[in-house]
């Protein structure tokens, strides 16, 4: 329940944020929510025990499946762009899932590295996709209702909130539910699990696609707000970033990912502002600095003082 | 046929590059259990390092053969410095965690070496084009070919056998094989496995570092250049079995052949025709070509 209020009180506060604060604050929020709804599907996986450094894959088809419908198909619907992301992102786990759910360690993360690299070489030699350019897209409408300029953004960020909200409560109930012991217990004997007669293939392929999902609707809400797709979106640094961020925030409470992802994003508008020079430096040692002091991310600050032991 | 040269020796020249490149990558995995995404960044510095070394030596007026001399020098200065100073400085405290982890850490150092790099040698591109230059060009199926990846070719195979003989036929070498076999049974044994790890990582990042001072010739050097490198090597040593040296030299020999070829014959495929290798490879071998049996633990 506590949950659920703080998703009713954030989507509240974005709404209000939509609507008052600068096309800058819009902007660098909507990028934030992104973020965090594809880390929110890495701590899903992140929950069974597995780390992908291939994020990138379904970040980067979610929101060329964005872009294509408002570019080649001519449906410029933000609603309809958001759905072709997740839709676009969970077709391609489905499949590829079936492959991947069997590895565990590093080879999970070794071989979803190796296939958001193949997508990216095949984007970067697309001419008709624009090669490392990427192209434009603009959406037009929402949910059928015509937009009018400097309106979109903020259009986008309070229907982006809303779904992310929807989303993030779902995975909440999926993962304090009996499925979510079931992933726990992968993680922590996987052998233990089978011969109690649970499948943890299952287990690793559904969270496998709900991380996929979630990281299709983050890539189409990126596209929304900044208007534009490139390769760099299936990039190994753009998986990297999103692995930070999750460790950044923490694996216990699916409000981490969002928290973390705004500070990264604030972190960084300011950073490209007064020291791009040394913006991935303070990455680096800012997660050297939670590994060894905050293994559990930052979100223990938050449960540390709630709770004061 | 005519076509068939060419591209096999280019795949070789590129593969002799791989090698250079994942040699120690998977030298370091397999005694430490550390995936190195700092490689990358080892590498760049290699490269840099190089161009500073050669680029003074030449701008003293002193024989250009000499260096050479000086890229070798770069990758020692780097084994030497840069990774005893990671090695003793950080990683020691961090070893016991989970692999996963790990291979985060090192991701931590690649973006901190990545800036340091930018600061210390500015964001502008380094030309060294002499070295590349020297010993001209030779023909092959009527083709023009720099001298320069022979010489690629041969510092990979002595790069190798070298490795190879130390590991297998030195006293040192087999310290270095019981560590991986069982490290704490080795430590049990007296084997100080401290001054392994040490030594260990040391070799590597001068391998790192080997491999970018000699492209440094052959590219302009500019920020980044480590970048795509880390996933190449992580997709030759992956192919080849983590810590396997003969893998790594059979996954480096593979991807350089099926790369030239796609170049040849389909080159809007290259990248992809890489990384398609190392799926199709972990697919029908979910460890690679040479990777150890494990037991199952409950």
């Amino acid at each position: 329940m506590r949950i659920a209020a703080a998703a009713v009180a954030a989507v509240a506060a974005l709404s209000g944020l939509a609507l008052t604060a600068p096309q800058w604050l819009v902007f660098m929020a909507m990028l934030a929510l992104a973020k965090g709804v594809v880390v929110l599907g890495l701590l899903v996986l992140m929950r069974t025990g597995l780390v992908s450094f291939g994020q990138g894959l379904y970040f980067g088809i979610g929101a060329y499946a964005a872009a294509l419908l408002s570019h080649h198909w001519h449906i410029a619907d933000a609603a309809a762009m958001l759905a072709a992301g997740t839709l676009a992102a969970a077709l391609v786990a489905a499949l590829l899932g079936l492959l991947l759910a069997g590895y565990r360690d590093i080879f999970f993360a070794m071989l979803s590295l190796a296939f958001s690299m193949i997508l990216y070489g095949v984007l970067v030699k697309s001419a008709a996709l624009g090669s490392t350019d990427g192209f434009n897209l603009h959406a037009r409408t929402f949910l059928g209702l015509a937009l009018t300029s400097g309106m979109e953004r903020r259009v986008f960020l309070i229907a982006g909130a809303v779904s992310v909200a929807a989303v993030a409560l779902a995975v909440h109930k999926l993962l304090a539910g009996d499925w979510g012991r079931l992933a726990a217990g992968v993680r922590d004997n996987e052998l233990r699990v089978s011969y109690l007669g649970a499948s943890p293939y299952r287990v690793v392929y559904v969270n496998y696609l709900v991380a996929a999902a979630l990281a299709g609707l983050g890539g189409a809400l990126a596209a929304l707000a900044v208007g534009h797709v490139d390769p760099e979106t299936t990039y190994w640094t753009t998986s990297g970033e999103f692995v930070f961020i999750a460790i950044l925030g923490g694996t216990q409470s699916i409000l981490a990912p969002f928290l973390a992802a705004s500070i990264f994003e604030a972190l960084r508008t300011v950073a490209s502002q007064y020291a791009p020079n040394v913006w991935q430096m303070s990455l680096g040692v800012a997660m050297l600095a939670i590994i060894m002091f905050l293994p559990a991310g930052l979100w223990t600050l938050a449960e540390r003082r709630r709770r004061p032991a | 046929m005519s076509s068939i040269l060419p591209v096999a020796f280019d795949g070789i020249a590129y593969a002799s590059w791989l090698f250079l490149i994942s040699a120690g990558l998977t030298l370091i995995y397999g005694v430490m259990r550390i995936l190195n995404v700092a490689h990358g960044s080892l590498y760049a510095l290699g490269a840099y390092a190089a161009c500073s070394l050669a680029g003074a030596w030449l701008g003293g007026g002193l024989p250009a053969a000499g260096s050479f001399a000086m890229l070798l020098l770069a990758a020692v200065l780097v084994g030497c410095i840069v990774g005893p100073a990671l090695e003793r400085g950080l990683l020691q405290w961090m070893y016991g965690k989970d692999e996963v982890v790990l291979v985060l850490i090192t991701y931590a150092v690649f973006l901190i070496m990545e800036d340091v790099i930018k600061l210390v040698w500015g964001v502008d591109s380094l030309l060294l084009p002499e070295p590349y230059a020297l010993p001209g060009n030779f023909s092959i199926g009527g083709l023009p070919y720099p001298v320069y990846n022979l010489l690629l070719i041969a510092l990979a195979l002595v790069t190798g056998l070298a490795l190879a003989w130390a590991l297998y036929r030195t006293r040192a070498g087999k310290l270095l094989l019981a560590v991986i076999h069982d490290r704490e049974m080795s430590m049990a044994l007296g084997i100080n496995v401290d001054r392994v790890y040490l030594a260990t990582f040391s070799i590597g990042a001068a391998l790192a570092a080997l491999g970018g001072a000699f492209t440094a010739p052959a590219v302009a050097v500019t920020p980044g250049i480590g970048v795509e490198v880390i996933v190449l090597a992580f997709a030759v040593v992956v192919i080849g079995g983590l810590g396997s040296l003969g893998g790594a030299a059979l996954g480096a020999l593979l991807v350089g052949l099926v790369r030239s070829a796609t170049v040849r014959y389909w080159p809007e495929a290259e990248l992809f025709s890489i990384y398609a290798v190392m799926a199709l490879v972990l697919i029908a071998r979910p460890k690679g070509l040479f990777a150890a049996q494990e037991a199952r633990k409950i």
